[in-house]
């Protein structure tokens, strides 16, 4: 729809600094498989942010340096990962409980669809014959917070729609969504935008989403930023 | 004296009957117990129903049950993968039936099986596909779904260290599914690195007691003399 949408904005790593910007100290977070896994590399230093691994462990570190790598030590996308100090090992249904017993501080996501709504599409798309739910929907009814990280939009179509075609993996699930246009919040009153990524208009971001989207303005500091941009 | 350790995983896996279902432990490579489903392979068992996380992540994996014909239904989170083509052409002809479960319901369906109890509600999967046709109740405002235990007539899993009374050590997240796995089938069959003697392992690491391990393999020759056959 857009072609010139990867000449602007954030790259995946800008995308992912600006997630870990959000995050607080204390909080105990899962990323997904994707974008999302970069945000553990780029937590702020004196930032204690502690992460969660679907397959059993809290405290997942930096990749290892090659030839370092431990099968037995891997992240929810298989890949080797490290261990920090303090890490923890548990079983499936231990770091299942943590998930739906509500004690994750945030979850942050990709997603092929989300509403304005908040609504998620994130685990099938109708062509596929199979379907790869892992622990998402687990995640999006249990983790105080959804934060999605994900391109804002897929082979030049919008995944920010009025409705998901796809099938669902939770409904009004998403709190805010990280783009490499914007960031987003999912409120009451539809999406509200509350910054804008360096080059982009509100209304190219408009013309790259299917959904109605309003401009924060209350904020001084966005609002100039915005305004530089337009 | 109790003795679970098997020769080998031939004889380990050899009562395994058509039409059981088995539960395999592992999440892609990790904790895999990939010497148990390789002897699997060899038995030739057929009509199985495996529960298992991932199918196509791993050639060594349930994949290759499924390659090899032995496998009726198939519940998992996780079927895509590298190895997951004979799946998709198995289940296009409807010889293989597939049933997605989220992670963590299928976690607790299996820690449930393990535990007695039947089915329970969980928020996860309410309003989509996968919820569908399932009973459902409002718990504090918010919709549940109404999920059934699982439970194995085997169970494969892959342990570090086990003593001769099948306590179990496990390294990092090799751990994953293979503790709560262990508790949910009639017979557990545990491959490990090695086997020590009762007393050994330190008991604030056992993570799977021997309440649910029936059956051990030491995956390295076994030294002279320690060799010790359970029929």
């Amino acid at each position: 729809m857009v072609k010139e949408e990867q000449k602007v904005g954030w790259s995946k790593i800008e995308l992912a600094s600006r997630v870990a910007q959000d995050l607080e100290d204390g909080w105990f977070v899962n990323l997904g498989i994707g974008i999302p896994t970069l945000v553990a590399d780029v937590i702020p230093e004196g930032k204690e942010i502690i992460l969660h691994s679907e397959n059993g462990l809290l405290g997942l570190g930096p990749k290892p340096e090659p030839g370092q790598e431990d099968m037995d030590l891997v992240n929810a996308g298989k890949e080797p990962i490290t261990l920090k100090p303090g890490g923890c090992f548990f079983s499936q249904s231990d770091s299942f409980a943590m998930i739906r017993g509500g004690h994750l501080d945030a979850a942050v996501l990709g997603a092929f669809q989300v509403s304005e709504h908040g609504d998620l599409a994130s685990w099938k798309v109708p062509s596929d014959p199979l379907g790869r739910v892992g622990g998402a929907m687990d995640l999006t009814v249990g983790a105080k917070r959804i934060f999605l990280c994900m391109q804002h939009t897929s082979k030049g179509k919008p995944k920010i729609v009025e409705e998901c075609t796809y099938p669902l993996t939770a409904p009004r699930c998403v709190d805010r969504i990280y783009t490499n246009l914007a960031v987003i919040d999912v409120t009451d009153e539809g999406l509200v935008v509350q910054e804008l990524a360096p080059g982009v208009s509100f209304q190219y971001l408009q013309e790259c989403t299917a959904a109605p989207l309003k401009l924060h303005v209350s904020d001084e500091r966005q609002s100039d930023a915005l305004g530089v941009q337009q | 004296m109790i003795q679970k350790r098997f020769e080998n995983t031939a004889k380990a896996v050899a009562d395994i009957h058509d039409g059981a279902t088995l539960l395999v432990g592992g999440f892609g490579g990790s904790g895999l117990p990939s010497h148990l489903i390789a002897a699997l392979v060899e038995q030739g068992a057929k009509n199985l129903t495996v529960v298992s996380n991932n199918i196509g992540a791993v050639s060594d994996g349930v994949a290759a049950l499924i390659s090899n014909n032995q496998v009726k239904k198939i519940i998992c989170s996780f079927p895509v993968g590298p190895h997951a083509d004979d799946l998709i052409a198995r289940l296009q002809n409807s010889t293989i039936e597939l049933e997605i479960a989220p992670q963590g319901t299928l976690a607790e369906r299996i820690r449930a099986g393990g535990a007695g109890i039947p089915a329970f509600y969980t928020p996860t999967a309410a309003y989509t596909e996968l919820g569908e046709g399932k009973e459902t109740r409002v718990y504090n405002g918010r919709l549940h779904v109404l999920e059934q235990a699982i439970t194995g007539d085997f169970a494969f899993i892959k342990g570090h260290r086990a003593d001769r009374w099948g306590n179990i050590v496990y390294n990092k997240t090799q751990r994953n599914f293979n503790p709560v796995m262990a508790t949910a089938a009639k017979i557990t069959i545990a491959e490990v690195d090695e086997i020590v003697e009762v007393g050994e392992l330190d008991p604030e690491n056992i993570a799977t007691p021997s309440i649910y391990v029936h059956r051990l393999v030491k995956m390295e020759a076994a030294p002279e003399g320690r060799v010790l056959v359970n029929g």
